[in-house]
């Protein structure tokens, strides 16, 4: 029933809506991560495995300063327990001293340790961008086109557009290139440089995706997952996919609950005035004559 | 308040007779409440309350958010993510205030495209219709200084192309566009401003609704059939009409509670579908996004500033004839705030004495044509100005101005309308059948 109001509604937004074009010429893969449609809830195993990934991994070049520590114990998402989050908070390292100097502690010479009511330490010591809202930043499935309706049931593809960039490198970089292109081709990455000789004769890029900055940053076993998982690529990108989606709308799940819980009262009014309005009006009405 | 008979309040105890003579609120309130209303209107009719639900709760999550929000250029996009994270149900404050703006314009575009078919605007109610306009003005105005708040990409350069259009202006231009923005650029300044005026604006918005409620009460309301309600005397004004309370307030809030319904399914699970993921980005005057587009809403108004570029011959004899003083841009921007002023005459420029397109046979045809040219301006102006784009912009923009300026003078000349019901009365007994009950 719901779905059916609100695919009415997407129906209704559609025809006016305007986000409409592609973001770049390439392909996203959908994949069903376990917090998409209207009762979706995050995988609690998975935001843990994804919050492994980006300490061992990201958090050397990419800051989360949107985020607050403490909020890794909240319901909801990757639910640490207190004494891990305080554990986890002092053992966090600060890699970008010159953004962080609010967390230097001047009479001992070094950085404080992290307590769990900091937030995420900026890093933009590669020029690499903030991932807090990463997953929102950035949409696979756009508007009423292509997959845009299909946003309630599958999510604006944020998650799917990072687990498709952490597996965009490929071994060789297309035939027309170069060799002299800076940086790391990815077949999903839209928004880097492509030389001259991957373009047609107006401008128009003949290959799927650009040169990235960011060398390829997972292989195989890069992690030990504790809940032994077997860390490969594809499964490191969806854990670190969904820990980005949590750590971008940490509050998703009130958010639909909120939701669902409106959509249920406002159902049961509209049926009451529904019937109040029938009875009201029968008197001025009569019989339906045409 | 002059217009259909209706009873009146009476005073009946001490106290009320106490208080009446010296305010009649309660008097007002039961004439506003009590307004005899055609009882034939239909589910067309029921924005007018819809619209008054966004403004309170635009108005509501609005001044709960501004006790979060930070206007500086470098807290303002933080603030917004602490809403999001830290205040108290902050997350649902923001997509209801964010996603209301868009039901706001959904409704307020339902409201005018109703009012051009059963032609609301037509005398005696011109001045409903220009304040409407003026509201709707003022709406834009308000939006697109809200979308500015929260400091994203789309924000800053959204702010940076529509205050550019000022810039367009001949010898004033650039001095206004500086006066406007506080400053050479958009930064610090602007956003400060936009966040004063984003607080004034609902306001004066509230005041023009009061006035805009007050003037059709005045008239009364148009229905389906544009045929006036009779005011020969309260019994006969009674057979047209049913007082608003309860009839159409309950009517209205079922419609209300339906459109909410729907409203909070995609708040609750799709807050993001309508907003563009750039705006997550924090600005950065350094870096110009692939593609600067508004918010749905101004897109057919976008489209038609896109439209007249400088190869439109129409676009170069006006630079020619006016010796390069109107160039594309400045055509543009006139192209864009004369579409909305064609729209506020057409009290003037429809020259039919029907008022309601039911009884018009051709109107009826151009005016669907009309509603279909309006999405297909809201659809290119979400495209790239390339390829087919720009022409299938023009031909929607010229169509918009040949219906005003041109299709609604002529078909109240050519025209020959269908017999209109003489009274609401019998309208309303062609569809319901009063009598049938009171006899069972």
């Amino acid at each position: 029933m719901i779905r059916t109001i609100t695919r009415a509604a997407a129906a209704v937004f559609a025809l006016s809506s305007g986000a409409a074009w592609a973001a770049g010429e390439v392909h996203i893969e959908d994949v069903a991560f376990a917090h998409e449609g209207p009762f979706g809830t995050f995988d609690q195993m998975q935001l843990q495995r994804g919050l492994q990934v980006y300490t061992e991994v990201c958090s050397a070049c990419h800051g989360l300063k949107h985020v607050a520590i403490r909020t890794l114990a909240d319901e909801g998402g990757p639910a640490l327990p207190e004494d891990q989050v305080r554990a986890y908070a002092t053992a966090f390292s600060v890699y970008d001293e010159t953004n962080n100097q609010q967390l230097f502690d001047a009479e001992k010479g070094e950085f404080r340790p992290l307590t769990p009511a900091d937030k995420f330490p900026v890093n933009m010591t590669q020029g690499a961008p903030d991932l807090s809202l990463m997953a929102k930043s950035r949409a696979a499935f756009h508007g009423p086109y292509g997959t845009g309706i299909a946003q309630l049931f599958k999510g604006t593809g944020g998650p799917e557009y990072i687990h498709a960039l952490l597996n965009g490198y490929t071994d060789e970089p297309p035939a027309c290139a170069t060799g002299d292109e800076e940086g790391y081709y990815n077949k999903a990455f839209p928004n880097g440089g492509v030389p001259d000789s991957c373009k047609d004769e107006h401008g128009h890029p003949l290959i799927e995706g650009s040169w990235i900055a960011m060398g390829p940053p997972l292989s195989d076993d890069q992690v030990t997952y504790t809940d032994g998982t077997p860390a490969t690529v594809d499964q490191m990108s969806m854990d670190v996919a969904s820990f980005l989606m949590w750590s971008a709308e940490p509050k998703m799940m009130a958010r639909k609950e909120a939701g669902f819980t409106a959509v249920v009262l406002l159902t049961i009014l509209a049926s009451l005035l529904y019937l109040t309005n029938k009875r009201l009006w029968a008197g001025v009405k009569g019989k339906r004559s045409a | 308040m002059a217009g259909i008979p209706h009873d009146h309040y009476e005073p009946k105890t001490k106290g009320e007779k106490w208080l009446n003579s010296r305010l009649p609120i309660v008097g007002l309130m039961y004439d506003t409440l009590m307004l005899p209303t055609p009882k034939n209107l239909n589910w067309m009719w029921i924005w007018g309350i819809v619209l008054t639900f966004c403004l309170a709760l635009q108005i509501i999550t609005g001044i709960v958010l501004a006790m979060h929000y930070t206007p500086q250029v470098d807290m303002a996009f933080a603030s917004v993510e602490h809403i999001m994270r830290d205040v108290n149900g902050g997350f649902m404050l923001r997509y209801l205030h964010a996603n209301g703006a868009s039901l706001f314009f959904v409704a307020v575009y339902l409201h005018i495209f109703r009012g051009l078919y059963y032609g609301s605007y037509k005398a005696p109610r011109e001045v409903t219709w220009i304040i409407g306009m003026l509201i709707y003005l003022a709406m834009m105005a308000t939006a697109f200084m809200g979308y500015v708040l929260p400091w994203g990409q789309m924000s800053f350069w959204g702010a940076t192309v529509i205050t550019g259009l000022f810039g367009a202006i001949p010898l004033v231009g650039p001095a206004l566009q500086e006066w406007l923005l506080g400053g050479p650029a958009v930064d610090n300044a602007t956003l400060n401003r936009f966040f004063s005026l984003h607080y004034l604006l609902p306001f004066i918005i509230a005041a023009l609704v009061a006035t805009h409620i007050w003037a059709f009460h005045t008239t009364g309301n148009n229905n389906p059939t544009g045929v006036e309600v009779r005011r020969g005397s309260k019994a006969e004004a009674e057979k047209d009409t049913v007082p608003f309370w309860p009839y159409f307030v309950i009517k209205d809030l079922f419609a209300l509670a339906v459109i909410l319904a729907v409203f909070f399914a995609i708040v609750g699970f799709m807050p993001n579908y309508l907003g563009h993921p750039d705006n997550y980005i924090e600005a950065n005057p350094l870096s110009t996004p692939a593609h600067i587009v508004p918010e749905w809403y101004f897109l057919p108004f976008y489209a038609i500033l896109r439209a007249f570029t400088a190869d439109v011959w129409i676009v170069q004899l006006t630079q020619f004839v006016t010796f390069g003083i109107i160039d594309a841009k400045f055509f543009g921007v006139l192209a864009m705030f004369g579409a909305i002023a064609v729209m506020a005459l057409a009290p003037w420029l429809d020259t039919s004495s029907v008022r309601s397109g039911r009884y018009r046979p051709m109107f009826k045809w151009w005016f669907a044509l009309l509603a279909v040219d309006f999405v297909v301006l809201t659809w290119v102006g979400a495209m790239p100005s390339e390829g087919i784009y720009p022409y299938i912009a023009l031909i929607a923009a010229a169509y918009w101005f040949a219906y005003f300026l041109v299709i609604l003078p002529l078909l109240g000349v050519i025209e020959k309308p269908l017999p209109q019901p003489r009274t609401i009365e019998e309208d309303f007994a062609t569809h319901y059948n009063p009598t049938a009950q009171a006899a069972e």
